[in-house]
C-alpha cells in the first residue's frame, strides 16, 4: 500500500528515510504513534487466548534495560 | 564505600529531567483496563480476580458509607503492590523508598479519615480517645497518650513503608556485594552468602506485598473507627 499507511515493521530498510518523512512529529502525532505501538504490542503478545508469562516478561525485561540505561552514568564510577 | 550503597535511592535523573514520574507510570502499562468481553485474556482475568479479592477483603468490615472508599483503597493497594514488586527487579528504582512520596500518600488519606469522623460523628470519634473501663485516675494520662498515638499515625504509616523497603533493598545490595567480593577468595563462604541472598530475596518479595497490604489495611481500620 502507500508508504505513509504502512506500519514500521512492514517498511523496507531502503524506504526508511522516506517513511520517516511522512511521519507526524507533533506531540499529538507522537502520542498517537506511541499508543498505536503499545496497542500493537499488547494485541500481539498479551491480549491472546492462551497467553503465558512471555508477554509481560518482555515488558519487564525492557524496563530493566531502560533503568540500566538511566543509571549507567552513575554506575560506571 | 558506604556512601555508594545509598546511591540506589537517589531519584533518577536523565539530563536533569526527573524520571520518577516514569517509574510511577510504568505499572499502569502492566495493568490493562479490562474491555467488556465475557472472556478476556489471561492477564485481565488474573487482574480482575485479584481486584475482586482485595475489594471484598477490604470492604467486609466497613458499613455502607465506607464503601465509597472502595475505589481509592483498592487502587492504592494495587499501586503500592506493583511498585514494591517492580522495585525488586535489577537496576529499577522504587518510588516508595522516598519518604516524601509515602508521606504524601499517608498524610492526606489519614487526615481524610479523621475529618470524616469528626464531621459526621464527633462525639464517637473523640470517644475513641478513651478506652472503655479505664480507672478514673488514669483518664487524663490516657487521653494524652491516645491523642499522641492518633497524631502519630500518618508518620507511622509513611515511615513504616519507607523503612521496610529501604532496609530490604540495602540488605540485598550489601549481601550481594559480599557474595561477589568473596567469590575469588573463599568460594565456599560465597556459596553460603548466595544462599542467604536467595532467602533474602524471597523475604523481600513477601515484604513488598505485605507492606502494601498493611498500609491499606491500617487505613481501612482508621476508616472503620471514623465512618
Amino acid at each position: 500500500g502507500p508508504l505513509s499507511e504502512r506500519r514500521l515493521m512492514d517498511v523496507r530498510l531502503g524506504e526508511l528515510p522516506a517513511w520517516l518523512a511522512t511521519c507526524n512529529f507533533s506531540p499529538q502525532g507522537l502520542l498517537g504513534g506511541v499508543q498505536k505501538a503499545w496497542n500493537n504490542y499488547y494485541d500481539k503478545y498479551i491480549n491472546v487466548k492462551r497467553g503465558g508469562p512471555a508477554g509481560i516478561s518482555m515488558l519487564l525485561a525492557g524496563y530493566c534495560l531502560l533503568s540500566y540505561g538511566w543509571n549507567y552514568q552513575h554506575i560506571s564510577k | 564505600m558506604n556512601l555508594s550503597f545509598f546511591d540506589q535511592f537517589t531519584s533518577p535523573c536523565l539530563l536533569g529531567i526527573p524520571l520518577i514520574l516514569l517509574s510511577l507510570l510504568f505499572p499502569a502499562l502492566l495493568l490493562p483496563a479490562p474491555d467488556n468481553r465475557w472472556v478476556t485474556n489471561r492477564l485481565s482475568t488474573l487482574q480482575l480476580w485479584f481486584v475482586h479479592l482485595i475489594t471484598k477483603q477490604l470492604m467486609i468490615p466497613l458499613n455502607k458509607a465506607g464503601h465509597k472508599w472502595a475505589l481509592i483503597l483498592t487502587s492504592l493497594m494495587t499501586f503500592l503492590l506493583t511498585i514494591n514488586l517492580l522495585g525488586l527487579l535489577p537496576y529499577t528504582f522504587t518510588p516508595t523508598t522516598q519518604l516524601s512520596m509515602n508521606m504524601a500518600l499517608a498524610f492526606p488519606l489519614w487526615l481524610a479519615t479523621l475529618l470524616t469522623g469528626l464531621r459526621n460523628q464527633p462525639s464517637a470519634s473523640l470517644g475513641h480517645l478513651l478506652p472503655e473501663g479505664t480507672p478514673t485516675p488514669l483518664i487524663p494520662a490516657l487521653i494524652m497518650i491516645e491523642t499522641t498515638s492518633l497524631l502519630i499515625r500518618p508518620l507511622a504509616l509513611g515511615v513504616r513503608l519507607t523503612a521496610n523497603l529501604t532496609a530490604g533493598h540495602l540488605l540485598i545490595q550489601l549481601i550481594s556485594t559480599a557474595t561477589t567480593a568473596l567469590l575469588p577468595i573463599i568460594p565456599a563462604v560465597s556459596i553460603l552468602t548466595a544462599l542467604i541472598l536467595l532467602l533474602l530475596t524471597i523475604l523481600e518479595v513477601a515484604v513488598a506485598m505485605i507492606q502494601a497490604y498493611v498500609f491499606v489495611l491500617l487505613l481501612s481500620l482508621y476508616l472503620q473507627e471514623n465512618i
